[in-house]
């Protein structure tokens, strides 16, 4: 007998029958696109083609054109490396810690919010690629490949080479847990396809899928290993990140509280990013029965919770390079709140610490227009949470001789835009082609959590 | 081949009439060749009999492959073939190599399990999937029986299929 909870808020309205889920969600992959769908592509497009000259000028001349300087050796490439891989992590949580979990509200929201990981870890990948300057040449400097420089091989003693590992893992294995997802959706897809390409392309892509049962159970299982084994990945991933600052000896960099501090983060700005996502694609495709108010509220609470460890994070550095006593630490922390770049810390800290406390608020979080502006606001917050980290850091260097600031070229903003431009082409073909919802996942949580079932 | 080719096919709406049915039927005597549903219904697997899947064993073994390979390529890349002291870290200094054997670990174990998923369910890019009803990837659920594993007729089994709370009894050939 299923046991509905008369406690819990539904998590499907409008009474939809599992017939009605295959018909929602299919409407929009099986329609013709829409105009506001069109005017997205087009931006995105535009944003696109804009970069890539940028990043076309990058390769010709090399990174001198970027605003970088001999005392400011990394500035925006890796601020939008840490950005952009901090979205993709809360793709991850949804899809596997909430799974292990057995949080049935993921199921609306993990589809779309797996694939902004994918899209996500992609344009973070531009920027270290990229800033190696010779981008055909990383190969050999990044992976442990057979090269002509005799036996020299990579140093894995390098935290920018575990880097390389952990990135390139986890995008494999988010891609592996989002397309097994995706099979069953799309022979969905496949069976209602009324013409020849659409019947091709969808049937290659199920991989044959027919429902058996044991298919099934098979599936349930490697999707539960899957979320084991992507849940301490996802951990470490933005662990890592970390270590290319906490292992060096740079004053506001070496601190132990890098590794929870940066993962925090990153689900902080992930959930924010899945927020700005999921408010547009609900609205766009009419999906407010699926991803419903109580979607946005608890996700919302996800960030009133990692944005309190955010802030708290920040007082402790503070704290502690009082406490240390290390002279070099206490400077660059005064530095980063009272020197030439306080603006950025500011804004970091009203982005980040104080505006999500507004969540606290009920009609807030409940609120559609405050999340999406917050949620906004939150990821300019976390760039420039970055920004200050690395640039900050770097801008006064032990010799106040050699003390200089970052101003960034057209190019830092062009390499930047063209990630985004990438984001949401791919994002929007997406969300155009494949199911966002994951159908099958909603339709076995239809009858233990519907409206229907509850009245 | 004679095998597999008429099926007689039982309808259900439900995923829990699904559940007794399946029992139901099992009990009198009929062979279920196998259920297709359009979302995972917990409890099939057991109701059906089937065996616990032994995907687990081969994620721990591909996870297992992937340390060692992680191990032996980072010691033998840096502690043998060009041993190198960097940042005071020995050349068999363990403790920096565990990133990238973890990581190895966990892609050779999703990928291994993964791959073997796919091979032992017969799942490939352009596979024509045998559909026994085109609703199943919808909203129905349906119980398919082979003919030529049941000694019963296909009178006898359509009724117990009936009996068993199915909303349609229908017959399914193959011509492969």
């Amino acid at each position: 007998m299923q046991v509905t909870s008369s406690v819990r808020e539904a998590l499907v309205t409008g009474n939809k029958t599992v017939h009605d889920v295959t018909e929602d969600i299919c409407r929009q992959v099986e329609g013709k696109p829409t105009k506001s769908w069109m005017l997205g592509m087009a931006i995105s497009l535009g944003a696109l083609a804009i970069g890539a000259y940028c990043v076309f000028v990058l390769l010709w001349e090399g990174i001198g054109v970027w605003g970088l300087n001999k005392t400011v050796g990394w500035a925006w490439d890796i601020t939008n490396f840490v950005w952009w891989v901090g979205i993709g992590h809360a793709g991850t949580l949804i899809s596997a810690i909430l799974l292990l979990f057995r949080q049935k509200w993921r199921m609306s929201i993990n589809r779309a919010a797996e694939a902004m990981t994918i899209f996500a870890v992609i344009c973070a990948a531009c920027f270290p690629g990229l800033h190696m300057g010779r981008l055909w040449l990383g190969f050999y400097w990044a992976l442990p490949l057979p090269n002509t420089f005799g036996s020299l091989w990579v140093n894995f003693n390098s935290p920018l080479l575990w880097d390389v590992f952990a990135i390139s893992t986890y995008f494999t294995v988010s891609l592996v847990f989002w397309y097994i997802g995706l099979i069953p959706d799309f022979a969905s897809i496949r069976d209602r396809a009324k013409n020849k390409i659409s019947k091709a392309v969808y049937g290659a892509l199920s991989f044959g899928w027919d429902g058996a049962a044991k298919t099934w159970s098979r599936y349930e299982t490697v999707a539960l290993i899957l979320a084991g084994l992507a849940t301490p990945l996802v951990l470490s991933v933005h662990t890592i990140v970390s270590f290319d600052f906490a292992t060096s000896v740079i004053p506001g960099w070496h601190t132990t509280i890098f590794p929870p501090y940066f993962v925090a983060g990153a689900i902080f700005s992930g959930f924010a990013m899945v927020l700005t996502l999921m408010l547009v694609t609900r609205k766009v495709f009419k999906l407010e029965d699926y991803i419903t108010i109580n979607h946005i509220e608890l996700m919302n609470i996800v960030i009133i919770i990692t944005g309190s460890i955010v802030g708290i994070a920040y007082i402790t550095e503070f704290f502690i390079a009082w406490y240390s006593g290390v002279e070099a630490e206490q400077y660059a922390f005064i530095n980063r709140a009272f020197g030439p770049y306080w603006w950025a810390y500011a804004t970091m800290m009203t982005c980040n610490v104080i505006s999500p406390q507004l969540f606290w608020v009920k009609s807030i979080r409940t609120n559609i227009a405050a999340t999406f502006i917050l949620s906004i606001v939150v990821n300019i917050g976390m760039w420039f949470e970055r920004f200050v980290i690395i640039v900050t850091s770097l801008h006064r260097d032990y010799l106040p001789s050699s003390w200089a600031m970052f101003y960034p070229t057209r190019y830092d903003v062009g390499v930047y835009l063209f990630t985004f431009g990438l984001f949401f082409t791919a994002f929007l073909l997406f969300a155009k082609f494949f199911p966002v919802i994951n159908m099958a996942e909603v339709k076995s949580i239809i009858k233990s959590s519907s409206l229907k079932e509850k009245n | 081949m004679e095998s597999n080719k008429h099926f007689v096919l039982g309808v259900y709406d439900d995923e829990d009439v699904l559940l007794k049915a399946v029992t139901k039927v099992r009990e009198s005597g009929v062979k279920i060749h196998e259920v297709y549903s359009p979302f995972p219904v917990h409890g099939l697997d057991e109701v059906l009999g089937y065996k616990r899947t032994r995907l687990p064993k081969a994620a721990f073994m591909f996870g297992l492959l992937g340390t060692c390979l992680a191990l032996t390529m980072q010691i033998g890349m840096l502690g043998f073939d060009w041993p190198m002291i960097i940042g005071g870290k020995d050349f068999f200094s363990i403790p920096p190599f565990i990133p990238v054997t973890f990581e190895l670990t966990v892609l050779l174990s999703a990928l291994g399990m993964v791959g073997t998923f796919m091979i032992v369910s017969d799942l490939k890019p352009y596979k024509k999937p045998r559909l026994m009803d085109i609703r199943i990837t919808d909203d129905k659920h349906v119980m398919a029986i082979d003919l030529a594993k049941n000694k019963m007729s296909k009178d006898d089994i359509k009724k117990v299929v009936q009996g068993s709370g199915a909303s349609e009894v229908n017959d399914k050939d193959f011509e492969d």
